[in-house]
């Protein structure tokens, strides 16, 4: 009877498991390996090595990893000063760090246009101190900016909880035993805390890799990542197969990026998402 | 109609219909329904509401923001529409599939308001005016900054090529708007599709690129930056430089003189449609000139229905971006649908282009 009801609720999952995950997931690997006639063909695939595919790819990359550092460079030591502080002020300053993503990303995105624009509000500022202008707009730099504004708090929050389950005690131990604070920090610290690191890396590099959002808007054209080229194929050019073709391709590169990660994760403890 | 909405604001927009829908389809006796397609913001809601009061039916209004989108939208078969309005090319690929419905203008008695020229016009996607009534129509052309351009210069479409303006000029983030002065400026048709010629137009807009004159590939944007003078020109539709030129004054509008593209958008009948009569009910509706103008006041583009176009002040009547002059309609051509293999021609070099 019991094991019924536990069937009965997992119900609603079911469905939306083969509805919303594998049935797409199988309509675009059908598309991708058929042609726009429905016989089998390997053309879609092989397209990544078309000049602009692989440069859109390339870049992708390059601004995934370029995005992925940055925020771990940036969380990294903001995790540890708030795993140090009191309790009290510890969930205020987490909780004000959290406050951007109530918003929709797409607006704070482009909220940084107008910020970022030739004559936005951070160049009306500067050229009313007699500073020159930044031009980053419609440039990479202002797609990366876009990235890590948006994604920092997936590379934060895993980091900030792995730091806060190291105890306390084993810290002193160390330092009892004659450990200095820069070998407490790469013999205990930094491998406590792995966990954190590889989740944060995952969540922040998988959505950078695959977003084209955040190069629309702030890229201006000028930048082509692979997720506007599918995007394109789907919406402007009506070719399923192709755009299908590219996001299988995606898939791999997805799926063998978080798995070259997961392998640095011995214990397994930050797999979140693979 | 170019316009590109936030998808997230389209689903918020979905949903809102989807939810009007069901709340009417109670309160209505009759129960019938109208199922509308229809480009974002590209009616007058209060016209909506008097066609339902005066018929009764309630109309299920959905909105997308590209052709392509309609289209697949359509093609998805999920929900059946009983009248779409699109643009041209759309119309001729649909009408060319066999997905369009011949229209009985006999019960249109608001079919005569339409202006001839722009039915004239509009063979070149249905040619015998069997498919299709007109909606709006509109011009590629240039919105200028007049303190900074002379009208002179933005009479051709070569000042898009000039290296002078390092980083002041807009293009559209559209393939085939941004290939148009391209082919033009080199003695094509807006239509050509033979491949050398799109690729001598794709080594112009290289070097346009190389040269760091392109700002950006906007969309909706355009008008936007060029009301913020962030550029000194824009390639630009006539509707979204109306709107610019309302909030600036600075700008101004030209349709260069090499000729350009004009679109018109129209309403057709898909096969999908369920009740013929209502649909015809609603496209004469539209015709009606007081609907007409209702919608015109709303959207701003230029209206097929003559009556909306003699009764407008002396300012907007010179306004080129809504009522282009005689001769500038000439010189334009209306863009014809290409097949598969041109459109994919034409992403391929679109995406050469961008990933440079």
């Amino acid at each position: 009877m019991s094991k019924f009801k536990q069937q009965f609720l997992s119900g609603p999952y079911l469905i939306w498991i083969i509805g919303f995950i594998l049935l797409p997931m199988a309509m675009i690997i059908y598309y991708a390996f058929t042609g726009s006639d429905g016989t089998p063909t390997l053309q879609y695939i092989a397209a990544i090595a078309d000049e602009t595919n692989r440069k859109a790819l390339g870049l992708s990359l390059w601004l995934g990893v370029i995005c992925t550092v940055i925020c771990l460079v940036l969380a990294y030591p903001l995790a540890m000063i708030l795993s140090n502080m009191h309790i009290k002020n510890q969930s205020f300053v987490v909780f004000i760090f959290m406050l951007p993503m109530w918003m929709n990303f797409m607006l704070r995105i482009l909220a940084w246009k107008l910020l970022l624009s030739k004559n936005g509000v951070i160049n009306s500022v500067l050229t009313g101190m007699g500073l020159s202008r930044i031009n980053i707009i419609n440039t990479p730099a202002a797609v990366v900016l876009g990235m890590v504004y948006d994604f920092f708090p997936f590379m934060l929050l895993p980091i900030y909880n792995a730091l806060t389950r190291i105890r306390e005690d084993w810290i002193e131990a160390a330092a009892d035993l004659g450990a200095g604070k820069i070998t407490i920090f790469f013999k205990i610290i930094l491998p406590l805390s792995l966990s954190g690191i590889i989740s944060g890396i995952v969540m922040v590099f998988v959505p950078s890799l695959t977003s084209f959002a955040i190069s629309q808007v702030l890229g201006g054209g000028h930048v082509l990542l692979i997720g506007n080229v599918i995007e394109q194929d789907f919406m402007q050019g009506m070719q399923w197969n192709a755009g299908s073709g590219l996001s299988f391709v995606l898939m791999i590169f997805v799926i063998a990026s978080m798995a070259l990660v997961n392998s640095f994760d011995k214990e397994g403890e930050g797999t979140v998402i693979c | 109609m170019k316009k590109r909405m936030l998808s997230t604001a389209l689903i918020l927009a979905l949903a809102a219909s989807c939810l009007s829908a069901c709340g009417n389809a109670g309160s209505s006796g009759k129960g019938e329904t109208l199922t509308v397609l229809n480009y974002g913001k590209y009616i007058d809601e209060d016209a909506l509401k008097e066609f339902e009061k005066e018929t009764g039916i309630t109309v299920k209004y959905e909105e997308y923001e590209s052709p392509e989108e309609m289209y697949t939208k359509y093609k998805a078969g999920s929900i059946d529409y009983d009248v779409i309005c699109s643009s041209e090319y759309m119309v001729e690929k649909l009408i060319k599939e066999g997905e369009v419905l011949s229209l009985d203008y006999e019960a249109m008695d608001n079919y005569k308001n339409l202006d001839p020229d722009i039915l004239a016009l509009s063979e070149a996607y249905d040619k015998d005016h069997t498919y299709s009534v007109p909606y709006f129509y509109g011009t590629l052309g240039l919105l200028y900054n007049k303190n900074e351009i002379s009208e002179e210069t933005a009479s051709s479409w070569d000042c898009l090529w000039d290296p002078t303006y390092e980083d002041e000029v807009i293009m559209e983030n559209s393939v085939r708007d941004t290939f148009a002065p391209a082919l033009i400026s080199l003695g094509y048709s807006l239509n050509d599709t033979d491949e050398s010629h799109l690729k001598e137009a794709l080594k112009i807009l290289k070097k346009q690129k190389e040269d760091k004159i392109v700002y950006g590939y906007y969309v909706d944007e355009t008008a936007d930056a060029m009301i913020g003078e962030e550029a000194k020109i824009a390639l630009c539709y006539s509707g979204e430089a109306a709107l610019a030129m309302d909030e600036n004054e600075n700008l101004a509008y030209s349709i260069p003189k090499e000729g350009s593209n004009l679109w018109i958008d129209s309403w057709f009948v898909p096969r999908s449609c369920t009740n013929q009569t209502n649909a015809l009910k609603f496209l004469n509706f539209l015709c009606r000139d007081e609907i007409a103008r209702k919608n015109f006041e709303y959207v701003e583009y230029s209206s097929p229905i003559t009556a909306v176009n003699e009764n407008q002040d002396e300012e907007m009547k010179n306004n080129a971006a809504i009522n282009p002059d005689k001769d500038a309609v000439k010189r334009c051509e209306i863009y014809t649908s290409l097949s598969d293999d041109e459109a994919s021609i034409y992403t391929k070099l679109w995406q050469e282009l961008l990933a440079q």
